[in-house]
């Protein structure tokens, strides 16, 4: 009886053993230890994705291959990513369905593969956070413009330094008139929705009036076919302002072409055959700014000329007579209309550049002493 | 109503996209798409106005017999056959082997080549003014200049090593704080050249007038 007692412990005890090394393998293989794959909807979109973050213990696998289903569905896979991957954005899924996610080892392993994330939807957000700064400048911005505005109407007048640039463009159509030569303005080589060509088609109103008032002739060549239209359609207008429609010829302004070398070849061209007197140079240039500059300065023209392209205004600034720099170039129109509203606005735009020079001192005070929140949200990329 | 009309639609896009600026949602986003799409339809229609107005003037200096009314003549055959074989080729104008990139390889990209290369010359013409010492700036500049190019090739670095780290904080330094000073304010000008075309305070568009001029 003992003996077959013993026996049957002897039989027994094994087992015992082997079955608890089964459960331990079991745990260890068991779900548990994947690891959690956490998904989200991408913020600040229109909809439409899931962003997808994951730390997998080592050993990773060598790739992934990410698959998906609707709640409820079967997985099918949608990418196979990299090992070493930490993060993925799936920006082909349906707007606010429902997606359970999981990353599947290869060479297959389900030891490695992570847990099924919990069900996630997209939705298109109605304010892009990121640009909360934007937002807060830009509002602060047209607080001030409408206050400035508002204080101009009542009769509040304020002083802006002088522009010599600016005092220089009557001086230049006068000369050209004195002389008995023409004007040439160039509008620059973007297309009539670049703000600089706004901006020049501005400018370009102002200079118009004047050389149709001394009845000096202008010439406009365009490098687009937007800005030949809108320009012809501002010279045509400032001509009427002044009462000399009679004055005004269909083939003062012309298009070009788009293609800028052909365009500085053809501008020169007119340079070099019309010798005007005096040259505008304003808008957006690029490497043919010094080509323009150049070959007015060789046919002796007084030259004016105003960018925003940073890259471009030390070739004006060397080549031409008078250079807008930036923001006087932007400014330029405020001030020569004299008008007390246009004025409010640069008025608010000085304000606000007082107030970001303001945030510069803080930010770099802030960041000497260990604080970032400043120039974190000040940060645009 | 010739002037009111204008102002009104541009109060009314520019309004619309500085929402779509930031608002990511479609039923906005797709529609600032699509009203960008406008505009290039728009600009896509003006080059027929621009090419009509091109034949006129060209057209109509040559046969005044005008200065240089040869090149006139150059000028409206190399277009009017450019566009014939451009539209002869249907879909196929821009395969390797075309007629059209025939003519583009072998006459416009060398043409283009050559007035770009012009800009060497006129770089060192320019380069010769800007350097005539004149006044304590120009004096600034003559010595910034000469760091900078004499640390910009190898040169420098066989002269001393700290030719070329002055160089780099020429451009690091002052020069980044000079150009973003620039850009600050260009940005701003931007934004209130906008706002006031927006609010219809500038009048250049639609007839003018004395407002804002």
């Amino acid at each position: 009886m003992l003996g077959v007692e013993r026996g049957r412990a002897g039989v027994h005890l094994p087992a015992a053993v082997s079955v608890v090394f089964f459960l331990c393998s079991l745990l260890l293989a068991s779900p548990a230890a994947a690891f959690p794959l956490r998904a989200r909807d991408t913020p600040n979109d229109g909809g439409g994705s899931i962003t997808l973050e994951w730390t997998a213990p080592a050993p990773v696998a060598k790739e992934w291959v990410l698959v998906r289903r609707e709640r409820g569905g079967t997985f099918a896979p949608v990418i196979t990513i990299e090992g070493t991957a930490h993060s993925f954005r799936d920006g082909a899924v349906q707007t606010g369905v429902f997606y359970e996610y999981q990353l599947v080892a290869q060479p297959t392993d389900p030891q490695l593969d992570s847990e099924v994330s919990a069900p996630t939807r997209a939705f298109a957000a109605w304010f892009d956070r990121t640009k909360l700064n934007v937002l807060v400048v830009a509002g602060i911005f047209f607080f001030l413009l409408f206050f400035y505005i508002r204080q101009a109407e009542s009769g509040v007048r304020w002083s802006f330094r002088k522009i010599p640039g600016l005092a220089a463009i009557e001086e230049a159509i006068g000369r050209a008139t004195e002389m008995g030569r023409g004007i040439l303005y160039v509008p620059g080589v973007q297309e009539i929705d670049d703000i600089q060509t706004i901006a020049s088609m501005i400018l370009l109103t102002k200079v118009a009036r004047m050389a149709a008032k001394y009845e000096t002739n202008l010439l406009v060549p365009a490098n687009s076919p937007g800005v030949y239209t809108v320009a012809e359609e501002v010279v045509k207008s400032a001509y009427a302002d002044v009462g000399r429609s009679d004055a005004y010829r269909s083939d003062q302004v012309r298009y070009i072409t788009s293609e800028q070398f052909a365009y500085v070849a053809a501008v020169n061209g007119i340079m070099l055959r019309e010798r005007p007197a005096a040259n505008f140079l304003l808008g957006a240039f690029f490497a043919e700014s010094l080509l323009l500059a150049e070959t007015g300065h060789s046919v002796g023209a007084i030259q004016i000329a105003g960018t925003a392209n940073v890259h471009q205004m030390p070739f004006f600034v060397v080549a031409c007579d008078y250079t807008l720099i930036g923001e006087e170039y932007f400014a330029a129109s405020a001030l020569l209309s004299n008008d007390a509203r246009l004025l409010g606005s640069l008025k608010a735009s000085d304000t606000v550049k007082i107030f970001l020079i303001a945030v510069i001192v803080a930010g770099s005070l802030l960041l000497t002493f260990g604080q970032s929140w400043l120039t974190g949200f000040f940060a645009t990329q | 109503m010739k002037r009111e009309v204008p102002i009104l639609i541009t109060l009314v896009s520019g309004i619309f996209c500085l929402i779509g600026f930031f608002v990511p949602h479609p039923w906005i986003h797709d529609l600032y798409g699509d009203v960008q799409n406008w505009g290039i339809v728009v600009v896509g229609c003006t080059y027929v106005l621009g090419v009509a107005n091109l034949l006129r003037i060209n057209l109509r200096q040559a046969q005044r017999r005008e200065g240089d009314w040869i090149y006139k003549i150059v000028l409206i055959l190399g277009l009017l056959t450019t566009m014939a074989i451009g539209f002869s080729e249907g879909n196929h104008y821009s395969d390797v082997h075309s007629r059209f990139q025939w003519i583009y390889l072998t006459f416009y990209s060398p043409m283009t080549s050559t007035m770009f290369a012009l800009l060497a010359f006129f770089i060192a013409s320019a380069a010769f003014r800007a350097f005539r010492i004149r006044s304590p700036e120009a004096l600034l500049l003559a010595i910034a200049a000469f760091i900078l190019m004499i640390g910009r090739v190898p040169l420098g670095n066989a002269i001393s090593h700290y030719i070329p780290d002055a160089a780099d904080w020429l451009m690091e330094i002052p020069q980044n704080a000079a150009k973003r000073g620039i850009l600050i304010g260009a940005a701003l000008g931007v934004m209130a050249t906008g706002i006031r075309v927006i609010l219809g305070l500038e009048k250049a568009y639609g007839g003018g007038g004395e407002g804002g001029a």
